[in-house]
């Protein structure tokens, strides 16, 4: 049942703010649980971003590889270009 | 043996202050944007009327014409309070600098024909009177406007601005090698060369507008729209072509800027105009006004930029900066060409 579950794990900062916020917006699915100084995403499947999003919300042009900045963990299969961020598994 | 800490969660009471909390719940802390800016204009307990004004208050929704039920409804894309702001400028003011040396130090000003310099020089130098007096008007608007949202913003954007100013004149210290020449004659242009009285009286004409909106329009929206393409893309460009590829990197910031600044007054046409049907008309009637008039104004400095081209180029910007307010809901018919 689980098997497919892959998560995102932020530092809950204002740096990770653009990041969470696309991933909510993105993907309605997705639950969010702010635990002490974290943010976790979980979802089945699949959890993305587009850059157009984040840059939307954090008001600049952002280079999705700034995520590593504030990531602490994640699992689930990399799939990345300039444009997007995805994370999957069947 | 293991030993086993256990871990206790202490959840906050609150995330938000009670007025963020009011407007975005308490699910989330607000942003540092969102603190630093929302309903932080003072709406209440104004004992004293201003001497200056005393049928206004001290803070008054109607000194401008423009009716918002909730003045906070424009947020900056760009999110920028006071951290954001100053680390943003800092950043590009560290790549100026650099460039300033790098051209300095190789003397790359030295492949650049003279005569090419000296065009540049003419038409550059006079707008940093321009800046300034956008520096005032922007002022203006954060001391008379309404909401925090707006007047934050003006007052960076004033002082951009100012730092404008600072580096066309170092672009014309940098032609003249630190002689003050170059500067004096601009102010002596500005003050009295024809090719730049229309500009210099409409500018002054809004300095004296009533209607802080007004200003915004006439300054932000209409006049930088039609400035920056028409100098720092079109001028520049020519510019670069014959041989003046030097003087692109050199007016990078402004460049930026501007693209940076259409985001916002984008939002805020958009906001406005979609508040109500007499907004929109005050717009446009705003916008129809002020790019006429504003067009004329600059007509002879952009003769002095692109000769031949100057009529085409202009009418070009123009309706550029005419169809982005159309997509903004600004519907201003401005479709009459420039005349000699």
């Amino acid at each position: 049942m689980s098997e497919n579950k892959v998560f995102m794990i932020f530092q809950d900062t204002a740096d990770a703010r653009p990041f969470v916020d696309a991933f909510e917006q993105e993907n309605p699915e997705a639950s969010l649980d702010y635990q002490p100084g974290m943010v976790r995403i979980d979802a089945m499947g699949e959890l993305s971003i587009s850059q157009a999003v984040v840059s939307e919300l954090a008001g600049r042009d952002v280079d999705l590889q700034e995520l590593h900045l504030t990531l602490v963990s994640l699992s689930g299969n990399v799939d990345e270009d300039d444009e997007y961020f995805k994370i999957t598994r069947q | 043996m293991s030993i086993s800490i256990s871990t206790k969660e202490l959840k906050p009471l609150r995330t938000n202050y009670a007025h963020l909390e009011r407007r975005f719940g308490n699910k989330k802390p607000a942003s540092r944007y969102q603190e630093a800016v929302y309903d932080l204009q003072p709406t209440t307990n104004f004992h004293y009327p201003p001497s200056w004004e005393p049928n206004k208050k001290l803070f008054d929704v109607t000194r401008t014409a423009i009716v918002m039920e909730d003045w906070y409804r424009f947020a900056d894309p760009r999110q920028y309070y006071y951290t954001a702001y100053v680390s943003a400028r800092a950043k590009q003011q560290e790549s100026m600098e650099k460039t300033f040396e790098m051209v300095e130090k190789r003397g790359l000003l030295q492949s650049v024909p003279i005569p090419l310099q000296h065009t540049v020089k003419q038409l550059l130098t006079p707008l940093r009177h321009v800046e300034y007096g956008a520096n005032m008007n922007n002022q203006d608007i954060c001391d008379r406007g309404y909401g925090t949202s707006i007047t934050s913003l003006a007052s960076f954007n004033g002082f951009d601005r100012v730092g404008m100013a600072q580096y066309l004149s170092r672009i014309a210290l940098l032609i003249d090698e630190n002689e003050d020449t170059g500067l004096v004659q601009a102010r002596e242009d500005w003050l009295n060369n024809p090719t730049w009285q229309p500009l210099r009286h409409a500018m002054e004409d809004i300095f004296v507008l009533d209607d802080w909106f007004e200003i915004m329009v006439a300054q932000n929206v209409v006049m930088d729209g039609l400035l920056f393409p028409l100098i720092y893309e079109h001028f520049i460009n020519t510019v670069s072509a014959q041989g003046g590829g030097v003087f692109m990197m050199l007016t990078q910031l402004m460049t930026e800027w501007y693209a940076e600044t259409v985001r916002w007054t984008n939002q805020l046409m958009k906001v406005t105009a979609a508040e109500s049907q007499s907004n929109a008309q005050l717009l446009n009637h705003w916008v129809e006004h002020w790019s006429e008039r504003l067009t004329q104004a600059i007509l002879p400095i952009a003769q002095l930029a692109l000769d031949q081209q100057a009529e085409p180029t202009l009418n070009e910007v123009k309706h550029a900066l005419l169809a982005r307010l159309t997509k903004q809901g600004i519907c201003a018919s401005g479709d009459s060409h420039v005349r000699k």
